[in-house]
C-alpha cells in the first residue's frame, strides 16, 4: 500500500534522525568497531525499509535496529570470510558473545552514548580529530557539515575521521568512561565538542533550518548527561551558555524562517522557565569560585537575555566579560565578538577598527560573519558603497538560507545600486 | 550525497596477478556489490572495456574530431567504476576501501554534484 510506504518512509526517516546516534553507540559496543558498527547501523535501517511495511513497525525498534544490525554485521563478517579467513573468526567471537539486548533500557543506551563520548575524545588522537569524529559518530553529522562548521575542506575532515578511527583501532582504545583522577582532563575536550555541537544546532551552518533544533537538543542532552556524570564548574556553565542561547530560540527566527537580530527579538517569546534554569546553573557554577570560558561566555549569555529591552544592554559590563575571556582564549572569533560589544558602547567607527585589524590578520578573512558584522558597522556609519561590498562579500561566504535572505535583505535596505538582480 | 568511485588500474599490477588472484579479484568485487545492493548504498557498478575500444571527441572552432584510443596500456587507465548513495564521504570512504581493487590501482572518491536538482532549481531562461 503505497500510503503506508510513505508513513513508513517518513517514520523511518524520523527515527535516523533521533535513534541512529543511540544505535550506532550501542553498536560500537557491541561490535568493537566504528566501521563495522557503521555499516550495521546501515543494514539494519534498510532491513526495516524492507520488512516494516510488510510486517509493521516493532513495539520497541531501537532494540530490533541494534539486534538486526548486529545480525547483519556477523552475516557479512562470515560471508567476506570467504576471503578472509581473520573475519570468521571474528564473527564467531561477536556471534558467541551474550549480549544483554532484551536488558536494554534508557539507562545502559545511555552508558553506551557516554562511554562512545569519552572514546571519541581520546587524548591520543589530535584535537580537530576528537571534534570531528563526536560529531559524525554521537550527533550523526555528515563529514560535509563539519567541514562547514570548521571552515575546512571536506577531504581534510574525511581525513581525520579515518585516521583517527584507524588509530583508535590500533591503539584498542577500550570503549569506557574513564575514572578518578583522569576525568577531568578528558571532561574539558568533551566540553568542547558539547559546545560545537550546540553552536551546530544553533546557527546551522547550511540548509534552510536556521535551528536545527536536535542537534542542540542533543548537545544539551549531553550537557546535562555530564553535569550529572561530574558537576565540574566548566560543565554546569556550557549547559547555562546553551541554555540561554535555547530559551531564544523561538524569537530568533521569524514565521517565515528568517533570522531575527537580538535587539529585534521579540523577548515575550523568550521561554523564561529556561532562563530561569540557565540562571541557576550559571549561579552554581560562580559559586565554585573558579573562572572558566564557558562560564564567562554564559555570563555575558545572562547580560543579553536578562534585560527587559535590548537598549537597556549594559555593554560595558559585556565588553568587561569579553576583557576576561579574550585572556582566557585569545582567539579571533572572541575578539570579534568583543569589536561588536565596543561597537554597541562607544559607536561603529571604533568597532569598525577592531574588526578591520582582526581581518587583516586572516584567519577570519573568509568568514561571513566577519564580514556580516564589518558591513553592518560600515552601513551604521554611513559608508554605504563600502557596506554594499561587505555584504555581499558575506553573502558570498554563506551557505545558510535564512542568512542569505537577511543579508540580501540589507542589501536591498541599501538602496538601489549598480546591480540589476531582477 | 551521491559519489563515484572511479577505478584507476594499474596495468602493471593488473597484469601480474595470476588467474586464481584475478579469479578472487573478480569474486570480491562482485561480492561487494551485492552487499551493496543489500545494503542500499548501490546505484551502479560497471567494469569498463579496454581503452583501446575508446574513441574520444573534441569540438574546435565547430569542428569535431574524432581520435581512436589510447592504444597503449601503459598507463593507469580507468577501468571501472561504482556510483554510490552514501551518508557522507567517510561512509563512501569506507566503501572503496572495501573494494579489492584498490589492490590493482586507486580509487578515486569525489561527491557528484545533483545537477538535476540544479535544473529543477533553474528555470530555463527565455530567449
Amino acid at each position: 500500500m503505497a500510503d503506508d510506504d510513505v508513513d513508513i518512509a517518513g517514520r523511518l526517516d524520523t527515527l535516523y534522525r533521533t535513534e541512529s546516534g543511540r544505535v550506532l553507540a550501542t553498536l560500537i559496543r557491541l561490535l568493537g568497531d566504528f566501521d563495522l558498527a557503521e555499516e550495521a547501523l546501515q543494514e539494519a535501517f534498510a532491513a526495516a525499509a524492507a520488512q516494516w511495511p510488510r510486517d509493521g513497525e516493532p513495539a520497541n525498534a531501537r532494540a530490533w535496529l541494534v539486534s538486526t544490525g548486529r545480525f547483519r554485521a556477523i552475516d557479512q563478517l562470515r560471508r567476506r570470510a570467504r576471503f578472509d579467513a581473520a573475519l570468521g573468526e571474528l564473527a564467531a567471537r561477536l556471534n558467541d558473545r551474550v549480549d544483554d539486548l532484551r536488558t536494554q533500557d534508557a539507562q545502559s543506551v545511555e552508558d553506551d552514548q557516554l562511554r562512545l563520548i569519552f572514546t571519541c575524545c581520546h587524548p591520543v588522537l589530535p584535537p580537530d580529530a576528537q571534534v570531528a569524529m563526536a560529531l559524525r559518530t554521537i550527533c550523526g553529522l555528515t563529514t560535509e557539515e563539519i567541514a562547514r562548521a570548521f571552515l575546512t575542506s571536506v577531504p581534510t575532515i574525511a581525513q581525520r575521521i579515518v585516521r583517527a578511527k584507524a588509530r583508535i583501532r590500533a591503539e584498542r582504545i577500550p570503549y569506557e568512561v574513564p575514572s578518578g583522577e583522569a576525568l577531568p582532563a578528558r571532561l574539558e575536550i568533551v566540553l568542547n565538542v558539547v559546545s560545537l555541537v550546540f553552536t551546530e544546532g544553533y546557527a546551522a551552518s547550511s540548509g534552510g533550518a536556521m535551528v536545527r533544533q536536535d542537534l542542540s537538543d542533543e548537545a544539551i542532552r549531553m550537557g546535562r548527561l555530564l553535569v550529572k556524570l561530574l558537576p565540574d564548574p566548566e560543565a554546569l556553565g556550557l549547559l547555562a551558555l546553551m541554555l540561554f542561547g535555547d530559551a531564544r530560540r523561538h524569537a530568533r527566527v521569524s514565521p517565515t524562517g528568517d533570522l531575527v537580530l537580538l535587539a529585534d527579538q521579540d523577548r515575550s517569546r523568550w521561554d523564561q522557565a529556561r532562563i530561569g534554569e540557565a540562571s541557576r546553573t550559571l549561579a552554581r557554577a560562580v559559586a565554585s569560585g573558579t573562572v572558566g570560558p564557558f562560564m564567562l561566555q554564559a555570563a555575558i549569555a545572562e547580560a543579553h537575555t536578562t534585560v527587559a529591552t535590548a537598549d537597556t544592554t549594559d555593554w560595558d559590563r559585556i565588553v568587561g566579560l569579553y576583557d576576561l575571556l579574550l585572556d582566557l582564549d585569545a582567539s579571533p572569533v572572541v575578539a570579534l565578538n568583543r569589536a561588536v560589544a565596543v561597537a554597541m558602547r562607544d559607536g561603529p567607527s571604533v568597532g569598525l577598527a577592531l574588526i578591520d585589524g582582526i581581518l587583516d590578520q586572516g584567519e577570519l578573512r573568509d568568514y561571513h560573519l566577519a564580514r556580516s558584522a564589518q558591513a553592518d558597522l560600515l552601513r551604521q556609519s554611513g559608508r554605504t558603497e563600502e557596506a554594499r561590498v561587505a555584504y555581499q562579500v558575506a553573502l558570498e561566504l554563506t551557505h545558510q538560507d535564512p542568512e542569505r535572505r537577511f543579508l540580501e535583505r540589507r542589501l536591498r535596505d541599501l538602496g538601489s545600486g549598480p546591480d540589476d538582480l531582477t | 550525497m551521491r559519489y563515484l568511485c572511479a577505478v584507476y588500474i594499474d596495468p602493471g599490477l593488473f597484469q601480474a596477478m595470476t588467474p586464481s588472484e584475478a579469479e578472487r579479484l573478480d569474486d570480491e568485487a562482485m561480492a561487494l556489490d551485492r552487499d551493496l545492493e543489500r545494503s542500499g548504498h548501490l546505484i551502479l557498478a560497471e567494469a569498463l572495456q579496454s581503452p583501446r575500444t575508446a574513441v574520444t571527441l573534441r569540438r574546435r572552432d565547430g569542428r569535431l574530431s574524432m581520435t581512436e584510443g589510447p592504444f597503449a596500456e601503459t598507463h593507469e587507465h580507468l577501468g571501472g567504476f561504482l556510483y554510490i548513495e552514501a551518508r557522507d564521504l567517510n561512509e563512501a570512504i569506507d566503501i572503496a576501501s572495501r573494494s579489492p581493487l584498490t589492490r590493482v590501482g586507486a580509487v578515486e572518491v569525489r561527491p557528484t554534484f545533483d545537477v538535476m536538482q540544479t535544473v529543477r532549481d533553474r528555470p530555463p531562461r527565455d530567449g
